[in-house]
């Protein structure tokens, strides 16, 4: 495969458990800086797709480049570092530590045993939990164990625990589940500020949502793409309709 | 940041409070003989808080810290034995110079891997490196493979057994199941005098609280908050670019280490090794001292191996028949009635009732607790998100 200017390359990507194609010959290019939505029924291999290409599964055949590089086969750690953050579908982030911790230990620095054992909080460790923390709203909530956030609140620090490593590619699986409308409008305007310097993949079920936070739209199906395109178009796509959007 | 200022300032409080126990009250309240007991347990208090930072903040449970306290007693007392089987105290033996169990075995000639431990400095290095690298070994290919929990908890027994049938087996290296004894002297230095034993004590203690320093400074440090935060959502660690694996393997070659001084202790403490302190039964002792004293509490640990092996001393001698019956109750009884030893009683209990700072920091969470429904938390939202930037 050649290089690209996309940010991220993946091509005939394929996977299957026990001769279930979970991801079928998938292609997908994102670039640099774009907001891409992926939908889907269940089953459609969504969460599978974000967890091939930050590792977390084996593919069984294909490629995934991101930044012209092969991430395929690469350890979990190493495709972080390389700069893919990975938001999990249920809030995960340390229940028993303070939100300050939570963000301090995702600080991209000391990343080793004798790293981190050395590792100091710095002035510009805790400028940049500080500023992360601002912008997921947390800025008063520091010192306050993270497990009695609230859900959103959670769901928040997850984003601001991804944004310490100012990853350049971020993928959020479902980040507005559980939500209230007040705070899915918060997430939609949080979306659109990190989307300006790095690519974004979400994956979401609420069409509403999607629409306003969309540069464009993926739309899976049985381990394979159906559409894509603009939500405009997608929402007018008679197989997108049959299979998922309904009459 | 005033709770955390606050804590360690209590947690070098008990530190305190352990080290003039071990330094000076109990020096003045027991004799040479009790004393030395004491010493005993202490060496056991080692394997303790190495458990505390391998089970407590790792989140994984050895089954098989006999192995490693095992290794460093067995290297100390290699170099104690070949210190007493000099060619003039071993004349009468067929070839002299050599311990005394390899002659009964028909060995002519000193092993290989034998000669090193005459120099006490490589002895030194062996008791926490040869810990350290088979631990090195056997985590490496077991957290690199992602096996943890009971799995690993299994293969740790697993081991414990090899080493015990490897041990006893090879009577003539080893000194098989009687083990290695009539340890006399340390550079010249006789251990059995009375003097030399409280000395040993005072070093152990020493040591002891010295090893708890570095281990709360490892606990204070980013790798203490990782386990923690890996105990929490392994995952979550792995995809914030760490390799977890390494981290796990850090702190089991940590416990080793430590186990590996505690042996090396207790042999020179109590002047001899045997496959009886290194096995299945021991390995699972060792789990419960921690357990008693508290997984999360170094100090616990060391009241924790104090407390059980004072009892494992009184009740073996007044009840023999009763005493791993006892045991196992207790085991029992801490995992059902009090999962967080007695340093959980302490900090559930005993703490809230002293010092009135203590009330404050725990208020806290309950304010933000009482709080918590998501209509409060909304009114309540920081301007960061309602900024309008795009």
């Amino acid at each position: 495969m050649s290089n690209t200017d996309f940010v991220l390359a993946i091509e005939d990507l394929s996977v299957s458990f026990d001769g279930f194609k979970a991801i079928d010959a998938l292609t997908l290019y994102l670039d640099r800086g774009e907001l891409r939505v992926i939908i889907g029924p269940n089953g459609a291999g969504k969460t599978t797709l974000l967890d091939l290409i930050c590792g977390k599964t084996r593919a069984t055949g294909g490629s995934i480049k991101f930044k012209n590089e092969e991430m395929l086969g690469q350890a979990e750690h190493k495709i972080v570092r390389a700069g893919i953050g990975r938001k999990f579908q249920t809030p995960s982030i340390y229940e028993n530590l303070p939100v300050f911790k939570n963000l301090e230990v995702s600080f991209p620095r000391g990343r080793g045993v004798f790293g981190a054992l050395a590792f100091k909080c710095t002035d510009d460790v805790s400028s940049r939990v500080q500023e992360v923390a601002t912008e997921i709203g947390l800025a008063a909530k520091l010192d306050m164990e993270a497990g009695l956030l609230s859900h959103g609140e959670k769901q928040w620090l997850e984003i601001g625990m991804l944004l310490m490593q100012d990853p350049e590619l971020l993928m959020l699986d479902e980040p507005i589940a559980g939500m209230s409308a007040r705070e899915r409008d918060l997430t939609a305007e949080l979306l659109k500020r990190i989307c300006q310097n790095r690519s974004v993949i979400v994956i979401e079920h609420d069409m509403e949502f999607v629409k306003r936070i969309a540069h464009k739209v993926t739309v899976m199906h049985q381990g394979k793409i159906l559409a894509e395109g603009s939500m405009e178009q997608v929402q007018k796509d008679e197989r997108v309709i049959d299979v998922y959007l309904g009459h | 940041m005033t709770p955390t200022t606050w804590f360690k300032r209590h947690g070098l409080a008990s530190w305190l409070l352990l080290a003039c126990l071990l330094l000076v009250v109990f020096p003045l309240l027991f004799d040479n003989f009790r004393l030395n007991l004491v010493g005993k347990y202490l060496s056991y208090g080692f394997v303790a808080i190495g458990l505390v930072m391998l089970w407590g903040y790792g989140g994984v449970l050895s089954l098989g810290q006999g192995v490693f306290f095992g290794l460093g007693g067995y290297c100390m007392a290699m170099f104690l034995k070949l210190e007493a089987s000099d060619p003039i105290t071993t004349k009468i033996q067929s070839t002299p110079g050599i311990p005394d169990f390899m002659d009964w075995n028909q060995l002519t000639a000193l092993p290989v891997w034998w000669v090193p431990f005459e120099h006490l400095s490589f002895t030194l290095l062996a008791v926490a490196l040869v810990p350290a690298i088979l631990a090195f070994v056997i985590g490496y290919a077991m957290f690199k493979r992602r096996v943890g929990g009971v799995y690993f908890a299994i293969i740790t027994q697993a081991v414990t057994l090899i080493l015990t049938v490897l041990i006893i087996g090879q009577q003539g290296y080893t000194g098989g199941v009687n083990g290695i004894t009539d340890l006399k002297t340390l550079n010249g230095w006789d251990i059995r005098t009375d003097s030399a034993k409280v000395i040993l004590y005072f070093v152990n203690a020493g040591l002891l609280l010295a090893a708890i320093l570095v281990c709360g400074w490892i606990q204070r440090s980013k790798l203490g908050t990782l386990l923690l935060a890996m105990r929490d959502k392994e995952d979550r660690v792995r995809f914030s670019g760490y390799d977890v694996s390494m981290f796990k393997v850090f702190v089991f070659c940590l416990s080793a280490m430590l186990a590996g001084i505690g042996g090396a202790l207790f042999t020179l403490q109590v002047g001899f090794m045997s496959p009886s302190l290194v096995g299945i039964v021991p390995s699972i002792e060792m789990v419960i001292f921690a357990a008693v004293g508290g997984r999360m509490s170094l100090i616990g640990a060391v009241y924790g191996a104090l407390l059980v092996n004072a009892g494992k001393t009184y009740f073996s001698e007044s009840f023999p028949e009763l005493w791993l019956f006892l045991m196992a109750a207790l085991f029992i009884g801490v995992v059902l009635a009090f999962p967080n030893g007695l340093a959980g009683l302490y900090e559930t209990y005993v703490k809230p009732r002293i010092g009135k700072r203590k009330p404050t920091a725990a208020a806290a969470p309950v304010d933000a607790l009482a709080q918590h429904p998501a209509a409060t938390t909304l009114d309540a939202l920081p301007p960061g998100l309602t900024r309008e930037e795009c």
